[in-house]
């Protein structure tokens, strides 16, 4: 299966601080992609890179072969995006929304309706469907982000925090979506939760400090912890590789 | 590129935008003040009835000053909201060329600035009916009040690009639109004149709203007018166009 997403030597900073410092990444079709780090690590920084939504001062990202910097709207074609905090318009219905992403993403006027419907369905959202969107949950929120950004069935799905706000029902339905998306589709996801790395990726990508300080299966993450450790053992890996002294001790 | 059927996204985004307006009371506060005050400074200030003449000057002579302070209160929001929101990472990630949504957003503050104008037809229609004004003074006077709250609301569009506050942004496009609208008055030039050529001053007086404004109102339609207002409106959109590529994350 195909390379799809392919960063080299990403580099940005704010100011003197050095956001990302020399991140590359692979990501073929068939992939479902966990970014883990503390916060600040550069996680979300990276993501706005891929979709070029930040221009970093070295580096390139080709997805599925288009350079984001030279070819900036077909490269944009290529993929769906949830944003951090799942940003959404708050006087538009569900509906209304997810009719907007689908027209601005060029869909053909006929297809649209089926396309909400069937999106709706597959994230569990018929119920809220004309709902205005300020007035729904941060639950059904986040499906709102999720769902405008698989509407167009993009072979390049990059997801900040999908999970984040849902309850454990939600997480595990969530889950279960990406997990099935991720058999055709590259897909990058950041998470805090370790456990969600081991439930939906296939790979892991650990930064810290704007490097990547681990890159492997959720398993071979998991070996890295000394077989003393018997609880938790992601979590000491993770405390090892990323934590300062304070962190790690807390 | 865009598949057949599908609506070009300059208009997908003015659609949007324009329906947002009636999501809120901001629409009917609006409508209301707009009509309200155009009334009492045609009636009380201008004189209409004492005038004894049938013309709309007394309503057209107070239409800049209005828009001054309504035009800024529609195009405050224009950008700073998006980036309040965080929406204008959706937005700016979808395949659409940027200076389609700088045109959509400015046509759908415009086009709402116009309905309020057209509102005001019933003015028109008794002016008309009680005697014979030149319908060619009054026509010129409409397309010349459309222009200018065309060329504030580009330039508050523009003021809005820069900032995520909406009152920042609100204020800095009234006084923006002040000085654009007075620039050619002593007022303003004066303000100018101790350290600047009188090169530099014609060139400040030139820019002058309200000077081209007078210009139209006497109802000759000159191209030198129409291709002030046209300069202006392209050149605060093209300008609006890159601040939002170069700090559409800021």
């Amino acid at each position: 299966m195909g390379e799809l997403i392919s960063a080299s030597n990403l580099q940005k900073s704010f100011g003197s601080l050095r956001a990302v410092h020399g991140v590359n990444l692979r990501v073929n079709a068939g992939e479902v992609v966990g970014f883990l780090g503390p916060n600040g690590a550069g996680k979300t920084t990276t993501m706005r890179i891929l979709t070029g939504f930040l221009d970093p001062n070295d580096g390139v990202v080709l997805l599925n072969g288009i350079s984001i910097a030279e070819d900036p709207i077909g490269a944009r074609r290529t993929f769906g995006y949830l944003p951090e905090g799942a940003p959404a318009y708050p006087d538009m219905t569900v509906r209304e929304y997810l009719h907007f992403i689908a027209r601005a993403r060029g869909m053909p006027r006929r297809d649209i309706a089926t396309a909400v419907e069937g999106v709706a369905t597959r994230v569990h959202l018929r119920g809220v469907l004309d709902q205005v969107i300020e007035t729904l949950s941060k639950g059904f929120k986040r499906r709102v982000g999720i769902a405008q950004a698989i509407i167009h069935d993009p072979p390049i799905l990059i997801m900040d925090e999908p999970t984040d706000g849902l309850d454990p029902n939600q997480k595990h339905e969530v889950r279960e979506l990406i997990r099935t998306m991720g058999s055709t589709k590259a897909i990058v996801l950041s998470t805090h939760i370790l456990e969600e790395v081991e439930a939906v990726c296939t790979r892991a990508i650990v930064i810290a400090n704007g490097r990547v300080v681990f890159d492997g299966t959720p398993s071979e993450f998991e070996a890295k912890a000394p077989s003393s450790v018997t609880r938790n053992r992601m979590d000491h890996v993770f405390r090892v590789m990323t934590g300062s002294g304070v962190e790690a001790s807390t | 590129m865009i598949a057949s059927g599908a609506m070009s996204p300059w208009r997908t985004i003015l659609r949007r935008e324009f329906r947002s307006y009636f999501a809120t009371p901001l629409a009917a506060v609006f409508l209301v003040v707009f009509l309200f005050s155009s009334g009492i400074f045609a009636f009380s200030l201008g004189g209409l009835y004492e005038r004894g003449q049938a013309d709309l000057r007394s309503f057209f002579q107070f239409v800049p000053w209005l828009y001054l302070f309504l035009a800024p209160a529609i195009s405050m929001r224009l950008w700073a909201e998006e980036r309040r929101l965080g929406t204008i990472e959706i937005l700016t990630t979808l395949p659409v060329p940027i200076w389609h949504a700088v045109v959509g957003k400015f046509l759908a503050a415009w086009l709402f600035s116009i309905l309020a104008l057209a509102l005001t037809a019933p003015l028109w229609i008794t002016v008309s009916w009680l005697g014979d004004p030149d319908q060619g003074a009054i026509i010129a006077g409409y397309i010349a009040a459309a222009l200018v709250a065309g060329i504030f609301l580009a330039i508050g569009g523009f003021v809005s690009a820069i900032t995520k506050n909406q009152v920042i942004a609100f204020i800095v496009a009234i006084v923006a639109c002040f000085l654009v609208l007075l620039s050619g008055f002593p007022l303003v030039l004066n303000f100018f004149r101790g350290w600047m050529g009188s090169g530099a001053i014609d060139a400040i007086a030139s820019v002058s709203v309200l000077t081209h404004f007078n210009s139209l109102m006497r109802g000759v339609i000159e191209l030198r007018d129409l291709v002030y207002f046209a300069s202006g409106i392209v050149g605060a959109l093209v300008a609006t166009a890159l601040v939002v590529d170069w700090r559409k994350s800021a």
